[in-house]
């Protein structure tokens, strides 16, 4: 006997119902916020915030990532920030000629040479964290904490041991320095860079994650691990693969943050960190659609308020954050099974 | 003996003679050693008792991880320290501090835990830090409040100033030494109090929450009221420890109640000391600051020592200044190879 089930044989699966209000939070807030700005300061603000939310969730979606797929919270991440912004000063330091000519591929050739090298060591050492210290510790949250908070103070302890607790300068290459007008509105080149770096990351994952099988076995392992083992796939190989693009993604952050505040510093890692938590909280532990409004969303307000009212950006993030939680009580965009 | 113990003794020998001795020196301090330092490490020591034993509330019995406890540890340092500042060096001043400083607290206790415990244990870690961190920055924004960076020096009480002198018995008594045993006595009764509250039936469903929170929920306990409230009663004892600490320097700055690293202090005392113990407080924060005091001296010999030897990077890894590289290493490996800390290996070689 069959069960009607009021679908046609054959017909495509029903569609889950699409979740877009959060997604209009943005620019929702860069709307509220025009009529308190000059309409130039606004336009500046507002790129500025999009740049620096860009290189958070740049930072911020390796660690939901690895927390959505492994369960695993790194308080470690923020060492792989620093460590991805210090190579990248190592690297530019010979290829300062490239770095200081005026041909715009020289520039980029150099800055390319950067990436690519702290992307490389920070997933090797990113490999290397997984492998010695998380490994035994696979689903003990509270060990989990301890030890990767443990591995963050080692590591940001020998980043000063190596190279000093001064601020390291990181110039910007020359075409990318200066800014242009647009209107009366002064425009960066770097933050224009940072939106664009931004967005082909967040393109590239939400492409990897939703058209590829690696990404159909990332989803699926974030909803549910055990199954995808159960059917023959070995997912310890997908979290360390993932937790090395966590880290690589972590280690490319901090090249963008350090070449943005043109310095560098042993600390950055672990002030960085506090606002890539907020962010992840914001937009649900493991999503990376909520992570990046998240960080869209932190970015902005932080720029609306540090123009409007500079005492309160102190503590803006968190009033964002309260506010969130008050609405939906575990972020943006929840990971349904945890 | 076993009264004030709350019928949880240390169940070791060697625990019980380390223990002893420990008391009996911190008892006797202002008498056996002289000069400022030595007492200024015993009195840190004190606080630190009372500080990470309120921490081993929340890590050790109820397996949350804070990493606000400096924020309450500082709310009650700038409770007493805007109180004397502002109404004068009296009792009074202090009172006033301390009644609105334990609340407050508490009260940010029970709102972040409202926020944060209702959904995961690990949402609180992030979301503690997020917190805490904002709080210090704030703190150290409101100047015309807490001094700024510069923080808020004031005068305490006639009595317990060092120039005020008294002979009992012969024995010569200052301010000073008076401060002492407010500070060792205060500190006594807090660790006695928590002591007593994890062997309490709400402490026995802590740990029940701990070990398995769908069992206890099962078993009727509300896991999150638990959770909130050991998280306000751990705020408010740390509070109180800050006040302590807050009246022994007669001054508070975000240095000295704030910074991360003493929540780092208090996570590796209470990890290497040994999570969800009580006495793992005692024995680790006595460890953990003769260490800071005297240890960073022997590393800045070694240091030098491997300067003049020609050494590469050896001297910039023994910098004093990089001790916390060490004592990372040191948490990490008790974490792996000794969750239970020193208190748990005593216990377990009786």
């Amino acid at each position: 006997m069959s069960v009607d089930t009021g679908i046609e044989p054959g017909a495509a699966l029903p569609k889950a119902r699409g979740d877009y209000l959060p997604l209009l939070l943005p620019v929702a807030l860069a709307l509220a916020a025009l009529p308190f700005v000059p309409v130039s300061t606004w336009f500046t603000l507002t790129v500025a915030g999009l740049a620096m939310g860009m290189m958070i969730f740049v930072m911020a979606s390796g660690l939901t990532l690895i927390f959505g797929l492994m369960d695993v919270l790194n308080f470690g991440h923020g060492a792989f920030i620093a460590i991805g912004a210090y190579v990248a000063t190592l690297v530019l330091l010979p290829l300062g000629g490239w770095m200081q000519a005026d041909s715009i591929w020289l520039n980029l050739a150099a800055l390319l040479s950067a990436i690519v090298a702290a992307m490389a060591v920070t997933a090797v050492i990113g490999l290397a964290f997984e492998r010695i210290l998380i490994v035994p510790v696979y689903g003990q949250h509270l060990k989990q904490i301890l030890i990767t908070m443990g591995g963050m103070i080692v590591a940001e302890q020998l980043l000063y041991a190596l190279f000093g607790p001064q601020q390291i300068p990181l110039a910007l290459p020359t075409s990318l320095r200066g800014s242009f007008l647009i209107g009366d509105a002064a425009i960066e080149k770097y933050r224009v860079v940072a939106v664009l770096v931004g967005l082909v990351v967040f393109v590239t994952m939400l492409l990897i994650l939703n058209r590829t099988k690696i990404g159909l076995l990332i989803r699926a392992g974030v909803e549910n691990g055990e199954m995808v083992e159960a059917l023959g796939y070995r997912i310890r190989r997908l979290f360390v693969g993932v937790f090395m693009a966590g880290s690589a993604l972590a280690g490319l952050g901090g090249v963008m943050w350090g070449l943005y505040r043109e310095q560098v510093n042993a600390s950055m890692g672990g002030e960085l960190l506090v606002l890539v938590f907020i962010v992840v909280i914001i937009g649900g532990l493991g999503s990376v659609t909520g992570c990046f409004i998240g960080a869209l969303l932190v970015a902005l307000l932080q720029n609306y308020i540090g123009f409007l009212v500079p005492k309160l950006s102190l503590i803006s993030d968190i009033l964002l954050m309260v506010a969130v939680l008050l609405w939906r009580p575990r972020g943006l965009y929840p990971v349904t099974s945890r | 003996m076993i009264m004030p113990l709350s019928g949880d003794p240390p169940r070791s020998r060697c625990l019980s003679i380390a223990l002893v001795i420990i008391v009996l020196v911190l008892a006797l301090a202002p008498f056996l050693f002289g000069g400022a330092k030595p007492l200024n490490v015993t009195a840190k020591i004190c606080i630190f008792i009372a500080l990470a034993a309120s921490y081993d509330l929340l890590l050790g019995y109820t397996g949350v991880v804070s990493f606000a406890h400096t924020m309450f540890y500082g709310i009650g340092s700038y409770g007493i320290a805007i109180a004397m500042y502002g109404l004068g060096p009296r009792w009074g001043a202090a009172a006033v501090g301390l009644t609105v400083a334990l609340p407050l607290a508490a009260a940010l206790a029970l709102v972040i835990g409202l926020f944060s415990l209702r959904v995961q244990t690990i949402f609180f870690a992030m979301i503690t830090l997020a917190v805490a961190s904002a709080f210090a920055v704030l703190a150290s924004q409101l100047s015309w409040l807490t001094g700024g960076e510069d923080g808020r020096s004031f005068s305490v009480p006639e009595v317990l100033r060092p120039g005020f002198r008294v002979d009992v018995l012969g024995l010569n008594i200052t301010g000073r030494m008076l401060t002492y045993y407010l500070v060792f006595a205060c500190c006594a009764a807090l660790f006695l109090l928590l002591l007593r509250i994890v062997n309490s039936p709400f402490g026995r469903v802590l740990q029940a929450i701990r070990e398995n929170p769908f069992r206890a929920e099962a078993l009727g306990f509300r896991t999150v009221i638990h959770r909130i409230l050991a998280n306000c009663i751990a705020a408010a004892a740390a509070a109180a420890a800050g006040a302590l600490n807050a009246l022994w320097l007669r001054y508070t700055g975000p240095d000295t109640s704030l910074s991360f690293s003493i929540m780092l202090d208090i996570l590796l005392i209470v990890v290497i000391g040994g999570m969800g113990t009580m006495y793992g407080a005692i024995v680790g924060a006595t460890l953990y600051v003769l260490a800071q005091n005297y240890l960073q001296a022997l590393m800045g010999w070694v240091s030098t020592a491997a300067g003049e030897a020609g050494l590469p990077l050896v001297p910039s890894l023994f910098h004093p200044d990089r001790w916390l590289l060490w004592l990372g290493i040191l948490f990490i490996a008790s974490v792996y190879f000794f969750p239970a800390g020193i208190v748990g290996k005593l216990r377990g070689s009786r």
